[in-house]
């Protein structure tokens, strides 16, 4: 399936773009990183540290252990700090 | 019952007119930037389209159903926003002032720690780090 995968603030910034569309088997969020992880050397920086990483599916805060079946869109990003 | 996400400022009077018409309490809360200490002469906030606006209705319905409000209002700035500019503001009306007061601190908790939004510092020399969410801002959850 194909998943558009999108990135906000520095893990946009190391891995050098907002968005890509994905085309993956992966079961879940924490296959997907690691798909993401081997695709070069700045998705591997960006994903390194998965503690400083916050993940959405659909637009709804999730986890990586999420599973992906049905999702059409996919936001890594760091802790929030709005307000 | 809304909530705004948008690049331009608001007047915060123009947007309490009328609000809570009815109730016996509105509280109001809003952010601004701040110069810390001189090391700031801005932030640039950056949010997820779509997902803010659908995050920061969810956390005022589920304020409203918690506390009885009988009215609320989010709005939340983008962009680059100068030291001094309001980031944001949250609006609440109910029946008495102890929910409202409640309400608005249970807002800005959630708005803090879970509406997708992040700041980056810019200095006078350009844009510097991007603000780390502090533990205590997670920390402020586990009370609700």
């Amino acid at each position: 399936m194909a998943v558009d995968v999108l990135y906000f603030a520095w893990l946009r910034e190391r891995i050098g773009q907002p968005r890509e569309r994905i085309e993956t088997q992966a079961a879940t969020v924490r296959e997907l990183v690691a798909q993401l992880a081997a695709m070069d050397e700045w998705h591997a920086l960006a994903l390194s540290d998965l503690s400083a990483v916050r993940v959405a599916i659909d637009q709804e805060l999730s986890d990586l252990d999420a599973p992906l079946a049905g999702a059409r869109e996919v936001a890594f990003f760091p802790p929030m700090t709005g307000g | 019952m809304s909530a705004r996400v948008q690049r331009a400022p608001f007047d915060i009077g123009a947007e309490l007119a009328g609000f809570g018409a009815g109730a016996g309490a509105v509280v109001t809360f809003s952010g601004l930037v701040r110069d810390e200490d001189g090391r700031l002469v801005a932030l640039e906030i950056e949010h997820y389209p779509g997902m803010t606006e659908r995050a920061l209705t969810a956390y005022g319905e589920a304020a409203a159903a918690r506390f009885g409000l009988s009215d609320w209002r989010i709005i939340h700035r983008y962009g680059r926003l100068e030291v001094g500019e309001q980031i944001m503001m949250v609006a609440t009306a109910a029946r008495h002032r102890v929910a409202a007061f409640q309400a608005a601190e249970y807002l800005m908790d959630w708005l803090k720690s879970r509406a997708p939004f992040w700041k980056r510092e810019i200095g006078p020399d350009g844009p510097g780090n991007w603000v780390e969410a502090r533990s205590g801002d997670e920390d402020a959850l586990t009370r609700w």
